[in-house]
């Protein structure tokens, strides 16, 4: 850089006028380097082409960082919506007066192929009583991927509603397990481990009750199994959590 | 900025190329894997069709704006990056700001990645051209793509579920709740053509009646007129 004008000036206007050189300079030498002509040149050289890609992978690295901070906390906030409706769908409101995200035990369900190590079964109280109960969980070997599910047992272990909170089945076929596209779902309320045997806990094509869909086999036998897991989850819970009252 | 540009010569095939010529499902035959996984009905491909939209403007601009940097040896990584970025992106803040439609769209979105024809218009279009174009193709494509995917979600719909639109109220809100229409009431389905093979058949349907049109066009503007016949008997 060429030295600076020796006068009586403030320093801080020094700066100023020294940033702002600085930062012309380096537009005028970024405007040059930017130059289709000379891109041209560079392009064929081999730790230009590298670090364009690095540069371009770093840029999409950032993006993506920023924009994942930067919605972390809303979606977090949505999926708390999302659960609280979908609980609200599966245990009908005059079972209850507590809040139910925060009235929870956590129980291990490691070996019940629930999908999680531990399950998290939220409490639905009236005046002290356990009347029903409801949890997430999650059929893990869906065709293209896990399903989420949350259902609602009464106190004598029959469903209260099933809901899928999530996944990636084919649209069009497999999605019919949501309730929006089908009445399906509906056909597990009332239904448990008491009234059905073993062998009905079944899509019809397996000797069950329940329907399959046309063209989608897989997708309602996993829910289904997954279902009949979930009953037994509770089963085994059961006295524990309908003692937990107090 | 001036929209008369839009009616220039340029724009005016740009636009004639994306939405009929050049049509990204029936000229071009790109975007098969997401055409036939999708187009199961109307309201499916709209959404699809949409999205895929959205992302096919964005890339097409960022492709463009960069297209003097990026070496022709590495042209493909850089798109492919750049276009994952962008689906990612598109996916978070739906997430993030507009949850209802996420739920509903966001089967779909991670497709538009493995969608070719966004590759394609990067590497063909918006890598040589400058950016205003480049969004016009992008928009364009998108359209003619939607629309493709809507004729042929409501084709495949009607003829497996006799239904039109279904769950478009899902999509679009409550208030185009009366798109949703059963066509054939009473109807037993037609399963094939919900599965891959009922697409496939459609889309040859489609594609065949294309370049019928296309043909009889063609004969028509080529077909000698009766004055042509006149000035050619004086002429011999």
């Amino acid at each position: 850089m060429n030295s600076e004008p020796a006068k009586s000036d403030p320093k801080a206007t020094q700066y100023l006028e020294y940033a702002l050189r600085t930062v012309s300079n380096f537009r005028q030498k970024l405007a040059v380097w930017l130059e289709p002509a000379h891109l041209e040149q560079l392009r064929p050289l081999l730790q230009y082409q590298a670090g364009v890609l690095g540069g371009f992978a770093l840029l999409a690295a950032i993006l993506l960082g920023v924009a994942d901070l930067a919605t972390r906390g809303v979606i977090e906030l949505r999926l708390q919506e999302d659960l609280q409706a979908n609980l609200e769908q599966v245990v009908p409101a005059e079972l209850y007066d507590n809040n139910l995200l925060k009235d929870s035990v956590l129980l291990p369900s490691a070996d019940a192929n629930l999908g999680a190590e531990q399950t998290e079964v939220y409490l639905a109280k009236k005046q002290g009583t356990v009347n029903a109960v409801c949890f997430k969980f999650v059929a893990p070997d869906g065709y293209a991927g896990p399903i989420s599910l949350v259902m609602g047992i009464d106190s004598k272990g029959e469903i209260l509603g099933v809901r899928v909170i999530a996944h990636v089945e084919t649209p069009g076929l497999g999605d019919k397990i949501e309730v929006t596209k089908s009445k399906w779902v509906l056909s597990f309320n009332g239904k448990s481990l008491n009234n059905l045997t073993v062998e009905q806990w079944a899509v019809k094509k397996d000797g069950g009750v329940f329907d399959q869909f046309s063209g989608a086999t897989i997708t309602p036998r996993k829910v289904v199994q997954a279902i009949k897991r979930g009953l037994e989850f509770y089963k085994m819970h059961q006295a524990e959590l309908l003692n937990s009252s107090q | 900025m001036n929209l008369s540009i839009l009616f220039s010569e340029q724009y005016r095939k740009i636009a004639r190329d994306g939405l009929w010529d050049n049509n990204v499902v029936l000229t071009q035959n790109l975007a098969l894997c997401p055409l036939l996984a999708v187009t199961g009905t109307a309201t499916n491909g709209l959404g699809m069709g949409l999205a895929t939209m959205v992302v096919m403007v964005a890339s097409n601009a960022a492709v463009s704006v960069s297209r003097h940097l990026i070496p022709s040896e590495i042209r493909i990584p850089i798109f492919v990056l750049l276009i994952a970025a962008l689906v990612t992106l598109v996916d978070i803040f739906l997430n993030a700001w507009m949850h209802e439609l996420h739920k509903v769209l966001g089967l779909f979105i991670p497709l538009i990645v493995t969608n070719c024809v966004i590759l394609g218009r990067a590497e063909a279009f918006a890598s040589k051209q400058p950016v205003m174009p480049s969004m016009w193709d992008g928009l364009m494509m998108g359209v003619g793509f939607t629309a493709a995917m809507v004729v042929l979600g409501a084709m495949r719909e009607i003829s497996s579920a006799g239904t039109l639109f279904a769950n478009a109220s899902v999509l679009l809100g409550e208030s185009f709740r009366f798109l949703e229409t059963t066509l054939i009431p009473e109807y037993k389905g037609f399963l094939l053509m919900a599965l891959p093979p009922g697409g496939f058949i459609m889309l040859g349907f489609m594609v065949a009646l294309k370049r019928l049109l296309d043909r009889k066009a063609v004969a028509k503007s080529t077909e000698p007129s009766v004055i042509d016949a006149i000035v050619l008997e004086e002429g011999a």
